[in-house]
């Protein structure tokens, strides 16, 4: 798992890159998480490039949505791929994320 | 079992021992013409049951996992062996009822379920094994299982 950070305006936007899987991804983003919130309370998680999530990964994204939240800031999902996409509409989070398919679209919700 | 073992793997309860046989059995599951799309989410019914077996039954550690993969016609099965103490699947809690859904864990089980079209479990003296089932269609089973 390969993650970068940029920043636009006052969205901390996390590239995404691999698998969120048990064990090696889900600590990843759970670090990068953790890093960005320190930075800015809203936080665009780009998932164009990831290639498999797991529920340990879908865990994590979970607990990232709540922990921002519960500070005051919001957490959105841009460039879902189909598979992520259907592993999230499976469990019904797809009703909890708010799921952008365009990066500029998103950042303007902010 | 009955059915035509194609590879038999005892690995380490690590994680790590997950992208391992999943490497593998993608292996085993392209030799039978399945479909990129199939692979994945037999694949990832796989890492949920042996993240299953190495976080929840054995523990991270010394101990091993065991996977047993065949194929009967129409038909993938997977066997995934651990050495824990099991536990009760009726206590397994629903991760679509409303105060489940932000719930940071709790959805393995129910992965493998929707993704595979059969799940049992099976409590035995030394530990917990998992059989995943899932049909193809017949052309691609191998033809020495055809018979």
């Amino acid at each position: 798992m390969k993650i970068t950070q940029r920043k636009a305006n006052n969205v901390t936007i996390l590239d995404l890159e691999g698998k969120i899987t048990i064990g090696i991804g889900d600590v990843a983003v759970r670090d990068a998480v953790q890093t960005a919130i320190a930075g800015g309370k809203n936080i665009l998680l780009n998932m164009a490039k990831v290639t498999t999530i797991d529920s340990a990964g879908v865990g994590e994204l979970v607990s990232a949505y709540t922990t921002v939240t519960h500070r005051g800031g919001k957490l959105k999902l841009v460039n879902l791929p189909a598979k992520v996409n259907d592993i999230l509409q499976i469990t019904q989070l797809i009703t909890v994320f708010e799921i952008h398919d365009d990066e500029m679209e998103a950042l303007e919700s902010f | 079992m009955s059915f035509e073992t194609r590879a038999f793997l005892t690995v380490a309860s690590q994680f790590a021992s997950i992208e391992l046989v999943q490497s593998v059995v993608d292996d085993l599951l392209t030799e039978i013409d399945l479909t990129e799309e199939s692979r994945h989410w037999i694949g990832l019914a796989l890492r949920e049951a042996m993240a299953n077996a190495i976080k929840h039954g054995n523990g991270v550690g010394d101990k091993h996992v065991e996977v047993e993969v065949g194929f009967v016609p129409e038909e993938v099965i997977l066997c995934i062996r651990d050495q824990g103490d099991g536990f009760d699947p009726g206590g397994v809690k629903d991760p679509l009822a409303p105060e489940n859904l932000l719930s940071s864990c709790g959805r393995g089980i129910f992965y493998m379920k929707r993704l595979m079209d059969e799940v049992d479990f099976r409590f035995v003296e030394n530990g917990t094994e998992v059989v995943l089932r899932k049909r193809i269609a017949p052309e691609s089973v191998p033809e020495e299982t055809n018979t």
